[in-house]
């Protein structure tokens, strides 16, 4: 009979340990294709619905079954939902990843293992436990094609043991994640509830790690970042949305479309939108751009791959000056790279996407709350501006759950810019497409279909004049692409403002954007707990910078940028924008790996080059 | 006393338009050049047809052909987009105003070479709208290189001879799905006025294939698509008679020697056999005789292939009639309670 694998009694009063509560990392390891996302998802929520606020990453490969995947669920009193580094709760249930897996962790974490791995020879500083999985999963699934599915429940429940989840609360979460399928969801009961029983007879306890009730996850929701832009999205009053899939981009779309179905039908069953999966990228934005010339709020989600495709017609939109919505879930490149991990390297190219003089608005949300903000704001802008605005999400946001307030109704109306009806017609009798009747660099456009003679314009990505006409003349090209620029500095005024959090004294800044604020903020608090250290800090939301950006810069001495790519692209970005003499203080702290941004290693670095 | 000179009221059509509603600017082609005929053509078939030239919708990519919407419909809604990528732009147009009467122009190499991948898609989608291949074997703008549909064993000016077999744009839209296939000739006046007719009278994907000489690159000895060739190669399939919807029909026709299609809008297209077996509503004849003609260096023009009934993409959309691109909020955005209830399933 398995009992407890303590190698450990004697490392120097270790049983004594003061017990760690809500604040650790549960990291399991498994096989993709093997279910094992259900469980992790119910551990989440149980966690979550005893109101300590949690995070779940998913570390996955590109492929359908069978390579080795990670999930991370970070509980912590505090808050801080970053990616911490170091693992504290080890499942290993994957035999191939098993042994490395143990060999990674630090002095003190606790490993959860299949018994038949014996893992506990690998090393003497850990807590070890064993399951004997097989041996568990044939009492409670008597169809053995299903056990490789329920046997991940059954770690569920040795977790909930040794941890202190609440069994209710176990229950509650996979009685929600099987919603309607009763069956399943009493099979994988019965799992958790082995695993829970076997760990209450057989283990004792010897990690510090447990969870105990808080209240502060009332009334939060938990969302991914693509189910929360596609929410956006309908909500932003969307009509027209093509796509291709791509990782990680495409739960984005699928999302919409149930969503779509579900709230946006006529009271005839007929539906208000339309989606459809085009040919290839190129295509995905030709519509887009189409739709938008002809009136639609019209989108589509991608990723940097099919960022690239899209460049050639990126510059038509804003040439010919069409509306239009990309949310870009950035992964990490160049070419196919890691298409399952997080990056934020689409920045720069997208920012000037396309050939000649081309500047793009970008939108950088850093929660699945702006996700959902940011797309009325982002349909908003693009047609108030008649261009392309870019939403540059990220995997990391896009596809991992995060909790959340729940969204606000959105109460800025749906703005369609300048648009000229058939009684505007009438009562101005022609107008000039390209006009800058405002001084804003914004000109008055029509729609195909309006029914009065001098509606109709020709739109040409060739040169143009005023009244849209083909001209090769060097005055007019200056004038229209002047104009052009014209609108984008008008956009300064209107993009989302920067998140600033100043003491007013501080000599040293922080900048950064999308997802790194997680670590960023985690990270502020370890400067000034350790190091004494005070900075100032701006999360960027927009491309182009706003009056905010350049002050920040101007009242700091030194400014670090912080950004998940290598080529230091938003630092690039500002250093075009501020006043040259500044460009010195600018400072980059950059990350390639793929992995969501912690905290400890920002730290690390920051007070590595102050000095300290 | 004077008189008052009377100036006689210009003809107008059906909706009260005369044929100068429809024009468009000056061409800047070559003189000559077949695309000039067609946009002459289709200022004549919307004329006649009745069309609201604000309900058009006109489109095309890059190159001669591409240029050419500028040359008809003045009042018409135009957007000349990038090379190719024509048919993502003519989708995206009509799924947000259905309404539209969309028409897109394309060349041989826009269509053939960069676009066959969006051709491709446009076709299998049987999208509706018209779309012209204004078809002359040589890329006119960079100056006379073999396009996609150039015939293997044609000669270039300079006397290149091409090795590749040509691209059939028809076989390929037949076989991919599009309802409404022609291929026609821009000095053949009446049979492509007719066949414009037809198309504005079908809903689905009109293909149309005009040979369309290029005077400056393409119409010398050795060369399969110029005046000279199609006058001595030119096999119509049939004579082509169209009546449309508004007019009164009162000539009695031959059933033996003559195909009725009744099109969408109730229009008749009575196709007066020429070769006799030839049935434009067979599918996979069709095909077959287009590879027939290709082995005995016969043009094949005609109405190849024409399927009234068959749903379009956007009846497969399930889409509200209105237009998408002018619902308003009260439609596109819905209540504070749905907002409430998605999050309450997300608590």
């Amino acid at each position: 009979m398995a009992t407890t694998d303590v190698t450990l009694q004697d490392a120097g009063g270790r049983l004594e340990r003061k017990a760690i509560v809500n604040d650790m990392s549960i990291q399991v390891a498994t096989v993709n294709g093997s279910g094992s996302q259900s469980s992790n998802t119910v551990l989440l929520r149980s966690i979550f619905q005893m109101g300590i606020p949690v995070s779940g990453k998913n570390l996955f490969p590109s492929n359908i079954a069978g390579l080795p995947t990670w999930y991370t669920i970070r509980a912590n009193k505090d808050g801080y939902v970053a990616r911490k580094k170091e693992i504290d709760f080890l499942v290993a249930m994957n035999a191939e990843t098993a042994q490395e897996d143990v060999m990674s962790l630090a002095p003190g974490a606790a490993a959860l293992y299949d018994e038949p791995l014996k893992l506990n020879e690998l090393r003497n500083d850990l807590t070890f436990y064993a399951v004997p999985y097989d041996k568990l999963v044939a009492a409670v699934c008597p169809e053995a094609k299903l056990r490789k599915l329920v046997k991940n429940m059954i770690y569920v429940g040795v977790v909930a043991q040794l941890l202190d989840i609440d069994m209710g609360e176990i229950e509650k979460a996979i009685r929600k994640q099987f919603a309607k399928k009763v069956k399943a969801a009493n099979l994988n009961l019965g799992a958790a509830q082995a695993g829970f029983d076997y760990a209450a007879a057989n283990l004792k306890k010897q990690d510090p790690f447990r969870v105990s009730r808080m209240d502060k996850t009332t009334g939060k929701i938990i969302i991914d970042g693509n189910s929360a832009a596609a929410l956006g999205c309908m909500f932003a009053g969307v009509t027209v949305v093509t796509w291709y899939p791509i990782t990680p981009s495409s739960s984005l779309v699928e999302t919409l479309i149930d969503y779509m179905k579900e709230h946006r039908l006529d009271s005839e069953g007929k539906a208000t939108f339309a989606i459809v999966q085009a040919e290839d990228e190129l295509a995905a934005i030709g519509m887009v751009i189409g739709a938008g010339w002809a009136g639609a709020r019209s989108m589509t989600a991608t990723a940097g791959p099919g960022i690239s495709l899209m460049a050639e017609f990126a510059g038509l939109a804003y040439y010919t000056e069409v509306p239009g919505v990309i949310w870009d879930i950035q992964r990490v490149g160049p070419s196919t790279g890691l298409p399952t991990r997080t990056s934020q390297g689409d920045i720069l190219s997208t920012a000037f996407l396309s050939h000649g003089d081309t500047k793009n608005i970008l939108l950088i949300p850093n929660s699945v709350s702006e996700c959902f903000d940011m797309a009325t704001d982002a349909f908003n802008l693009a047609e108030q501006f008649q261009t392309l605005v870019f939403v540059m999400s990220d995997l990391d946001l896009g596809m991992n759950n995060w909790m959340s307030d729940p969204f606000k109704y959105p109460e800025t109306p749906i703005n369609r810019g300048k648009v000229l009806s058939k009684e505007d017609l009438e009562k101005l009798g022609n107008f000039a497409r390209y006009k800058d009747v405002d001084g804003d660099g914004i000109g008055y456009r029509t729609l195909p279909g309006t029914e009065h003679p001098a509606a109709a314009y020709f739109a040409r990505g060739s040169g143009h004049n005023e009244k849209s006409q083909y001209s090769e003349r060097p005055d007019d090209f200056e004038r229209n692409m002047e104009r052009i620029n014209r609108k984008f500095e008008t956009a300064r005024s209107f993009v989302p403002r920067p998140e600033i959090v100043a003491n007013g004294k501080s000599k040293i800044g922080i900048i950064a954007y999308g997802t790194s604020h997680w670590a960023l903020i985690e990270s502020l608090d370890q400067m000034r707990k350790d190091y004494k250290f005070e900075a100032d800090y701006l999360r960027l939301k927009a491309y182009p910078f706003t009056r905010e950006v350049h002050d920040f810069v101007e009242k700091h001495d030194r400014v670090y940028v912080v950004e998940q790519n290598r080529d230091a692209q938003m630092l690039s970005l500002l250093k075009l924008d501020i006043r040259p003499e500044l460009t010195t203080r600018l400072r980059s702290i950059a990350h390639i790996h793929g992995l969501p941004l912690d905290a400890r290693s920002v730290t690390d670095e920051i007070m590595t080059m102050e000095g300290k | 006393m004077a008189t008052t000179p009377t100036t006689p009221a210009p003809k107008t059509n059906r909706i009260g338009l005369a044929v100068i509603d429809y024009k468009g600017g000056r061409t800047t082609l070559c003189a000559g050049c077949g695309h000039n005929a067609i946009s002459e053509r289709i200022v004549d078939a919307m004329y006649e047809m009745g069309v609201q030239p604000e309900r058009v919708a006109k489109l095309s990519g890059i190159g001669c052909s591409s240029k050419s919407p500028a040359y008809f419909m003045s009042r018409s809604h135009s957007f000349n987009s990038v090379h190719g990528r024509m048919p993502s732009v003519a989708t995206g147009a009509m799924l947000a105003n259905r309404n539209l009467l969309t028409l897109g122009v394309s060349g041989d190499g826009d269509s053939a070479s960069i676009g066959i991948g969006q051709f491709v898609h446009l076709m299998r989608r049987n999208l509706p709208m018209i779309y012209i291949i204004e078809d002359n074997g040589v890329y006119g703008l960079t100056k006379g290189q073999f396009s996609a549909t150039a015939d293997l064993g044609s000669k270039l000016k300079t006397g290149v001879v091409n090795d590749l077999p040509a691209i059939d744009t028809c076989a390929l839209a037949i076989e991919l799905g599009a309802t409404f296939v022609g291929r026609s000739f821009s000095g053949d006046k009446r049979q492509l006025h007719s066949m414009l007719k037809a198309a504005i009278a079908h809903r689905g994907t009109v293909m149309l294939d005009v040979i369309s000489p290029c005077v400056t690159f393409n119409d010398h000895e050795g060369s399969t698509k110029s005046y000279k060739y199609m006058k001595d190669h030119e096999e119509p399939l049939q004579e082509i008679n169209f009546v449309p919807h508004f007019e009164e029909i009162d000539v009695e026709y031959d059933e033996g020697t003559t195909v009725e299609v009744t099109m969408h809008d109730g229009s008749r297209l009575r196709l007066r056999k020429l070769e006799v077996d030839y049935d434009p509503t067979h599918r996979i004849e069709a095909v077959r005789r287009l590879m027939e003609a290709h082995e005995k260096q016969e043009v094949l023009t005609g109405v190849l292939y024409v399927n009234p009934k068959a749903p379009t993409f956007i009846d497969l959309l399930n889409m509200t009639e209105h237009p998408l691109a002018t619902l308003p909020q009260s439609v596109t955005r819905p209540g504070r309670e749905v907002l409430e209830q998605c999050m309450e399933e997300l608590r």
